[in-house]
């Protein structure tokens, strides 16, 4: 069966006009984006001349980009412990024999099935300060601005490094949306692990919480890294709902690379330094996806 | 199967698996009723604000209370602005989903079931495609699709939607068949079937459920798609998305026909997450690459 059958050579020209797909419009376009962020083409005329280092020189000694940077840090720290906090918590609370799991399941999940444009959209009245959850509340709304406000927690004297308060509100509609994905990893998780494991742990006098901390939360650790990747690269490329709920925001608080390129690129035909930043986005991307997809191969190898 | 093992008697006679004490328990219902009030209001904030009249939603010092009369004229004015870019979705949608899931179905037979030297390597390079940020590749294909006449078209992004699909329908496909017995594929060789033979009376029958996961899925991604659609067409063909957003952000259109839109653009997806959330959730799941 081993030869150069009919049937391989029928197999592998099937598969042909999908991996050219992807060599082009994945492979080829990263190429060529390459080449225009190295490029002179900074207006209409997309003079694709070379042009060294000037994009990222330019880009990176850019304010805003910096900002867009220190907010991506920020943002995705908050964002991604906030889920698996709140997800790890809802599938331990869910794991206990609940009535009526079925229903907290689908309540905490649906909101995944909504596109990140309507949750802006929702969230940006939630929290706008005067109505939501300011009213709801009661919360006076001057001291609770919410997206709207400028005040940046700075982290030593840099003018750079700091938490700007307004991207909370970014974070509370992120973790909104896609905390229920963590559950679902986690409850998953959770129903594999042997109902004799738990057993023998509190045979040998293990309280619930040592349980918990010795035995459970190390077998959840693949879980946590498969989430941490999915939330991670999410959140890397943040841009829909930033659009829709707060654009850049006061002094850029809720600034990020994603809508940094749209403009530059699209708004402003700035298409080299436009590229340059697509270009360190997809680094940082790749940074956090090309070890996971590696670790991944490794494990199915190794089943 | 670890849960059909019996336990031993000692065990099965002890106490219940978790003895949470009373308050304990009320602690857990109570956690769990807090976080799903969090999950709710959104949707309840919709729903409650869109069918407001227009002077009722004026006072926003009173927006969380309950709509005096069930008024829907927020949805028919919502309606009136939305509704072709409504339609525009579905023809994005629809064909990008049908399409991808079946070559998702192909490149995954071939790749679970006909592997080659190299096979899995160039699995893991098209597996790459499904997490880049699009961001690094936006303006060739601007480029592309305006030479090819495809941009502000229809056929554009669905083809774009079918192109960026492949690695996550290859995924759950390939995933999918590779837990079908390689003894039914044999078996069926000897049989005399073919690479065709083999797929029509072996994999298809059984790819059901697989073809429902990838339909969701890519319907779900089409449809909730912004960045593409705000990128590469104009305002006669925004999809919904961008119709939303762009009510959304306009000053002169009254929060109640934003939050009405918004519920509009919403409520095709949840009512397949509604429907077959089953299988949503396996689609989502298998994005996490082992499925």
């Amino acid at each position: 069966m081993r030869g150069l059958t009919r049937d391989r050579v029928v197999s592998i020209a099937l598969l042909v006009p999908a991996v050219v797909a992807v060599a082009v419009f994945v492979y080829g376009m990263i190429g060529w984006t390459t080449w225009v962020s190295f490029s002179k083409a900074n207006d209409l005329s997309f003079d694709m001349s070379l042009n060294g280092l000037a994009n990222y020189q330019s880009v990176f000694g850019n304010a805003r980009f910096q900002l867009d940077l220190r907010n991506t840090v920020v943002f995705t720290l908050f964002f991604v412990v906030s889920s698996l906090a709140i997800g790890l918590l809802l599938a331990n609370l869910l794991d206990r024999r609940i009535r009526a799991e079925a229903i907290f399941r689908s309540l905490f999940l649906f909101p995944l099935a909504i596109s990140f444009i309507v949750t802006g959209v929702v969230w940006k009245w939630l929290l706008t300060p005067t109505a939501g959850i300011n009213v709801l509340l009661g919360l006076p709304q001057q001291s609770n601005l919410w997206f709207t406000d400028p005040t940046v927690l700075k982290i030593g004297d840099s003018a750079l490094i700091g938490i700007p308060i307004a991207l909370f509100s970014l974070v509370i509609a992120a973790v909104w949306q896609m905390s229920g994905f963590v559950m679902a990893l986690y409850l998953a998780a959770l129903r594999g692990i042997p109902e004799e494991l738990r057993e023998a742990a509190r045979v040998d006098g293990a309280s619930e919480l040592q349980l918990f901390r010795r035995i459970i939360l190390p077998l959840l650790a693949p879980v946590t890294v498969t989430a941490i990747i999915i939330l991670g690269h999410i959140s890397l490329k943040i841009y829909d709902l930033q659009q829709a709920m707060t654009k850049q925001g006061p002094g850029f608080a809720t600034d990020f690379p994603a809508s940094y390129m749209w403009q530059t690129a699209f708004n402003d035909n700035q298409f080299a330094k436009g590229a340059a930043v697509g270009i360190v986005m997809l680094v940082l991307v790749a940074t956090l996806i090309v070890p996971y997809l590696l670790w991944n191969r490794r494990q199915e190898a190794a089943r | 199967m670890i849960e059909s093992v019996a336990r031993p008697a000692s065990l099965r006679r002890g106490r219940p698996r978790f003895n949470l004490g009373r308050l304990a328990r009320a602690g857990v219902y109570g956690t769990l009723l807090v976080a799903a009030v969090f999950y709710i209001i959104p949707i309840y904030l919709l729903f409650m604000t869109g069918m407001k009249t227009f002077a009722e939603a004026a006072n926003q010092s009173l927006m969380w209370e309950l709509p005096r009369a069930a008024s829907f004229d927020s949805f028919a004015e919502a309606w009136r602005t939305i509704s072709p870019n409504f339609i525009n979705s579905f023809k994005i949608a629809v064909p990008a989903a049908i399409i991808s899931s079946m070559i998702g179905s192909l490149n995954g037979y071939i790749l679970a079931k006909w592997r080659f030297r190299g096979s899995e390597t160039l699995f893991t390079l098209i597996l790459f495609g499904m997490f880049i940020p699009y961001q690094s590749i936006l303006i060739p294909l601007l480029k592309v699709e305006s030479a090819f006449g495809l941009y502000n078209t229809i056929l554009g992004l669905v083809i774009i939607h079918i192109i960026y699909g492949i690695p996550i329908t290859t995924l759950i496909f390939r995933n999918y068949y590779v837990g079908i017995p390689e003894e039914l594929v044999e078996a069926s060789k000897i049989d005399g079937a073919g690479f065709g033979g083999i797929y029509r009376r072996i994999l298809l029958p059984l790819s059901i459920p697989g073809f429902v996961v990838v339909l969701i899925w890519q319907f779900t991604s089409a449809w909730n798609d912004f960045l593409f659609a705000v990128t590469l067409t104009g305002q006669d063909n925004w999809p919904i998305t961008v119709a939303v957003n762009n009510l959304a952000g306009s000053f002169s259109v009254a929060w109640n026909v934003q939050m009405a839109g918004a519920l509009i653009a919403a409520l095709p997806t949840l009512l397949v997450y509604i429907l077959l959330g089953k299988y949503f959730m396996r689609g989502l799941l298998a994005g996490s690459l082992k499925g």
